[in-house]
């Protein structure tokens, strides 16, 4: 046994206390997560007893059963929410890596000043939007409708840069090389520079597919009947209609969070390293 | 030759003739603008054209009926005359105060403690990040709970502390901090990941160097670490205060899509959504969107300005 120097001493207490700091820390984040897991786990009386319990006596399973059946449109508010992401998803894919490869590896007119335009939309605030588009979805009879849902968020110019940033790091003399053989731009893109873009395009999509499922009030604005509503309106109404019945409340919650919670827990490394680099770009 | 010899650098070969050139200059731009149509065209009609529209709309007295009249500025005059607009600006602005700054100090602390080689920092990172990515509707419902007056968590807690249970959603007093509280909650993990990463980048040598010359933690903290972060810090602070001038969700689900009681919760979105949305107000509306799009705007400037003067850009 070597005998512990002070120098060391002082060491092990500072990692202590860091653990310290970081346990108690990440004990308070998780705290609300793991009160809906546990509070959509109880009965209704024990959600309503002092002291509350930490653990359900008995887990009721069946309360997301319950919770699902609570609003009759509840398996289509989950469709919806499904779909309009899913398809979000595709059609910004499509249409961010066209723009991007286009403002990566082409020579046209107007490019620098496209460039500045599309970067200025990061300025505009979305509520600015909100009327005028609210107007628009209405004029063009888009009105409860996926398209209202769907096409004004299929493009985000974050992802047009970030996969242009990605373009300009393949090398041009791949490209040199497909030249030579006969491939054009639009060969080179679909069958060298998408599959070299896996990761920021799965990053992207990631990305799109977590914010438009959690989006809110540009469907609460734009559907108006249960069988367009999303998940998220979903929740409203079955608050409205249940009332403080809160062990539904929870299982509900839970199932409304479930799938943002598995995509992220599956792609966690992914998606906080993009998150980490959309930081250091600026 | 000159047209040529751009092409050539952009495609990384030789291109021949100038006639050639050209036509190769053609092609591509037409097969670029192809690109970039589809993105042109949702861009045109749902970012640049209602950029205008809401300019315009905001000139009339307009609410969805046939009849609008052109009315100038008055909506302007309007919206700065009417004491809810102000109870939303400073609503905003204390939402804005009690998040940005707390969470870029608690964040920055804890992204300083996981910026070492300990274990389990992969959990910790975890925990610190899942609120970010969580459904703000239903996250906003956990916590309606929690704060329930009788039988919530939160009173539980406090009562620990001998502290009396209060009423959290039906007082005035705390509706702002219940969505301070959860604002915090909820952003907090995305600005520990990016300070991770801004700490990447600062030279672990010009830190040990400051410690060799005998500066304690917290002077290697405050002289090298920190002005080397404030490129980050800045960024931070910039997109968290962007993100904040935002904040509605919350205070719809919390209060019943009602601004909290005695409208103790009325930010400016909740502002514009009410005037266009319950009161059909849609030229008024705009203006006050417009409004709110320049408080972004001015702010942003500043910092910008601000930031010429203290970020250190270099090492």
């Amino acid at each position: 046994m070597k005998p512990i120097a002070g120098f060391t001493l002082w060491k092990r207490t500072r990692g202590g206390l860091t653990h310290l700091l970081l346990l108690g820390g990440s004990v308070i984040m998780l705290l609300p997560l793991y009160w809906m897991l546990v509070t959509s786990l109880k009965t209704y009386h024990e959600t309503i007893i002092n002291p509350p319990t930490w653990i359900p006596k008995v887990l009721q399973w069946h309360n997301y059963l319950d919770a699902w059946h609570a609003q009759p449109y509840m398996g289509r508010y989950f469709y919806n929410s499904f779909y309009t992401s899913i398809i979000t998803v595709i059609i910004e894919v499509i249409f961010s890596v066209l723009a991007a490869y286009a403002f990566a590896r082409m020579t046209f007119i107007g490019k620098n000043i496209l460039f500045v335009l599309f970067l200025s939309t990061m300025m505009i605030p979305g509520e600015v939007l909100l009327v005028p588009n609210f107007i628009t979805i209405a004029k063009l009879h888009w009105m409860d409708s996926y398209k209202a849902l769907i096409i004004p968020w299929t493009i985000s110019v974050f992802a047009i840069f970030l996969l242009r940033q990605h373009f300009l790091q393949i090398p041009w003399e791949l490209q040199e090389a497909a030249y030579l053989d006969g491939a054009g731009h639009t060969r080179f893109l679909f069958q060298i520079m998408i599959p070299l873009s896996r990761p920021p395009i799965a990053t992207v999509a990631l990305l799109k597919f977590i914010g438009s499922w959690n989006a809110f009030l540009w469907p609460l604005l734009v559907t108006n009947t249960p069988k367009m509503r999303t998940v998220s309106i979903g929740l409203m109404s079955l608050m409205q209609d249940e009332g403080p019945q809160y062990h539904i409340w929870m299982a509900a919650a839970t199932l409304a969070l479930l799938p943002v919670l598995l995509l992220f827990l599956a792609a966690q490394e992914q998606l906080v390293e993009s998150v980490a680099k959309s930081g250091l770009k600026g | 030759m000159k047209l040529g010899a751009t092409l050539g650098r952009g495609l990384n070969m030789p291109v021949g003739s100038t006639k050639f050139a050209w036509r190769k200059f053609w092609a591509d731009s037409a097969l670029a603008y192809l690109f970039l149509l589809p993105t042109l065209a949702v861009l045109a009609t749902f970012s640049f054209y209602p950029v205008v529209r809401a300019f315009t709309l905001s000139l009339y007295d307009w609410g969805l009926s046939p009849d609008k009249e052109f009315i100038g500025f008055q909506n302007y005059v309007e919206v700065f005359h009417d004491k809810v607009f102000w109870l939303a600006v400073r609503n905003t602005a204390v939402y804005i105060i009690g998040t940005v700054p707390v969470q870029i100090i608690l964040a920055l602390g804890v992204a300083l403690l996981l910026n070492q080689k300990i274990r389990f920092r992969p959990f910790y990172r975890l925990a610190f990040f899942v609120p970010y990515i969580t459904t703000a509707t239903a996250i906003s419902m956990v916590w309606l709970w929690i704060y329930h007056d009788q039988w919530g968590l939160l009173n539980y807690i406090l009562g620990w502390f001998g502290a009396d249970p209060k009423k959290w959603l039906l007082d005035p007093r705390y509706t702002m901090m219940t969505i301070i509280v959860i604002g915090i909650w909820k952003i907090i993990g995305y600005t520990v990941v990016i300070f991770l990463a801004g700490l990447q980048n600062v030279d672990r040598e010009l830190y040990n160097a400051a410690r060799v010359d005998g500066a304690n933690d917290w002077q290697g903290f405050w002289h090298v670490t920190w002005p080397l972060l404030s490129p980050t810090t800045f960024f931070v602070s910039i997109t968290s205060m962007i993100g904040a001038f935002k904040v509605f969700t919350e205070i719809f689900v919390l209060y019943g899509g009602k601004p909290g009681p005695l409208r103790a919760g009325t930010t400016m979105v909740f502002y514009v959504y009410e005037a266009a949305f319950q009161d059909h107000r849609m030229g008024y509306a705009s203006a006050a969107a417009y409004i709110l799009f320049f408080m972004v705007l001015f702010v942003t400037f500043f910092q910008l300005w601000y930031a010429k003067k203290h970020v250190h850009y270099d090492a």
